[in-house]
């Protein structure tokens, strides 16, 4: 299961590589695709049967995308008034927070959303106890719930709703 | 004759260049290593993004447009991934944070371990 | 007067330059949007210089290997502008190999900074 989406998706890709596509492209592609799949397949998806659930794609496209694009414009915009500001007004500090995801997958979107959100990246991630490091940029609280109300709070629910 | 998609591709790509210009300036200006990878990741990713959506724009989606998208979506992917790595190697290198820095409870956690 | 007034005012007398045309253009004029590819490149070159200041002058190895990530990201930029006049689609080809493996030297220098093996 997990070789053949990895095939469907290896083989889009090409033919969007090759694009205005005539038959030789097409026939090589299925080559290469068949290869990449053969050798790389178990390593593609852990539970191929979470793709089937459409309300899946419908959270990731009208909840996500539009909340992950315009925190990111919001970040930009903090970075600039951060940068061009004289007295450069930054409190950094590592802090902890807590997440309730389990799953590979969800924990690394949550992770580079994090690090394109305003203020914070994130610098490891601690899969044992839950917790992920956090660098904030103008820290506003040090105790791990209020933090992470403040840095996690709007994207975990979605992600639950799409990975778990 | 002025064609519409030609304004907005020229706005986005001005807008990605000021972006650009500004994580690089924070890139020089900011204090240590974390503060500048934060900038120059958030700036120049949405930067690049902005440049690689104008390109699309102006050209129309034919075969430069299609492998700009390709692009974008490959850029949005890899970019907080390599942020987020350097930082962890930066931090178990050794570096310290900036002295006018808050807190770091990563050192506190991590002086258990070692 | 302090050091960051000298950069605005260096830095704004150079955007200023760049945008008002003052440079040499780089594409034959009769190229479509010759002009807009002409100051995209140089404010990127500008924005490459920055970088190069902060490869050569910063105090740890760290700062080196983000400039030179930031840098990667910068070059398909620089691929993308240059696809516009020349209407070649392989530039942007070469943008998205330059990004894959600006990416996976990005990783292979954090294993090195982090005192590990390439193994684990």
């Amino acid at each position: 299961m997990s070789r053949i989406l990895l095939f469907i998706a290896a083989y889009g890709m090409w033919v969007l590589l090759n694009w205005v596509p005539d038959v030789q492209h097409l026939a090589a592609g299925i080559f290469v695709a068949a290869l990449v799949a053969l050798l790389t397949g178990d390593l593609f998806l852990e539970r191929p049967h979470l793709l089937r659930n459409p309300i899946r794609y419908w959270y990731f496209f009208f909840y996500y995308l539009p909340v992950f694009l315009w925190e990111c414009l919001k970040a930009n915009i903090d970075v600039a008034y951060r940068v061009l500001h004289p007295q450069r007004p930054i409190h950094p500090g590592i802090v902890k927070i807590h997440t309730d995801l389990k799953s590979d997958a969800a924990i690394t979107f949550l992770a580079n959303s994090i690090t394109l959100t305003p203020g914070t990246m994130s610098v490891d991630v601690d899969k044992a106890n839950q917790t992920l490091y956090i660098h904030w940029i103008d820290v506003k609280a040090k105790d791990m719930e209020s933090a992470t109300q403040h840095i996690a709070g709007k994207f975990e629910y979605i992600l639950k709703e799409i990975f778990e | 004759m002025i064609n519409v998609f030609d304004i907005i591709g020229a706005v986005l790509i001005t807008g990605g260049l000021i972006f650009d210009l500004l994580g690089c300036i924070g890139l020089v200006r900011l204090p240590d290593v974390y503060n500048r990878l934060q900038a120059a990741t958030k700036c120049v990713t949405l930067g690049t993004c902005g440049i690689l959506l104008g390109v699309i724009f102006v050209v129309g989606l034919n075969a430069t447009g299609v492998r700009a998208l390709l692009c974008i979506v490959f850029v949005i992917l890899t970019a907080p991934v390599s942020a987020h790595v350097i930082a962890r190697g930066a931090h178990r290198s050794g570096i310290k944070l900036w002295e006018g820095s808050v807190v770091d409870q990563y050192a506190e956690d991590r002086e258990g371990e070692v | 007067m302090q050091r960051w007034a000298i950069g605005a005012v260096v830095l704004i007398l150079l955007v200023g330059g760049i945008v008002l045309g003052l440079a040499p253009g780089i594409f034959p004029p009769e190229m479509p949007h010759a002009g807009l590819a002409d100051r995209a490149l140089y404010i990127l070159i500008l924005a490459a210089v920055l970088c190069l200041y902060r490869i050569a002058a910063g105090p740890t190895s760290a700062d080196r290997i983000v400039s030179v990530d930031i840098l990667g990201v910068l070059i398909v930029g620089v691929c993308a502008i240059a696809a516009i006049p020349s209407g070649r689609s392989w530039y942007i080809d070469i943008g998205i190999a330059w990004a894959l493996q600006s990416f996976i030297g990005a990783l292979a220098f954090s294993k090195y900074l982090e005192g590990k093996s390439f193994d684990d």
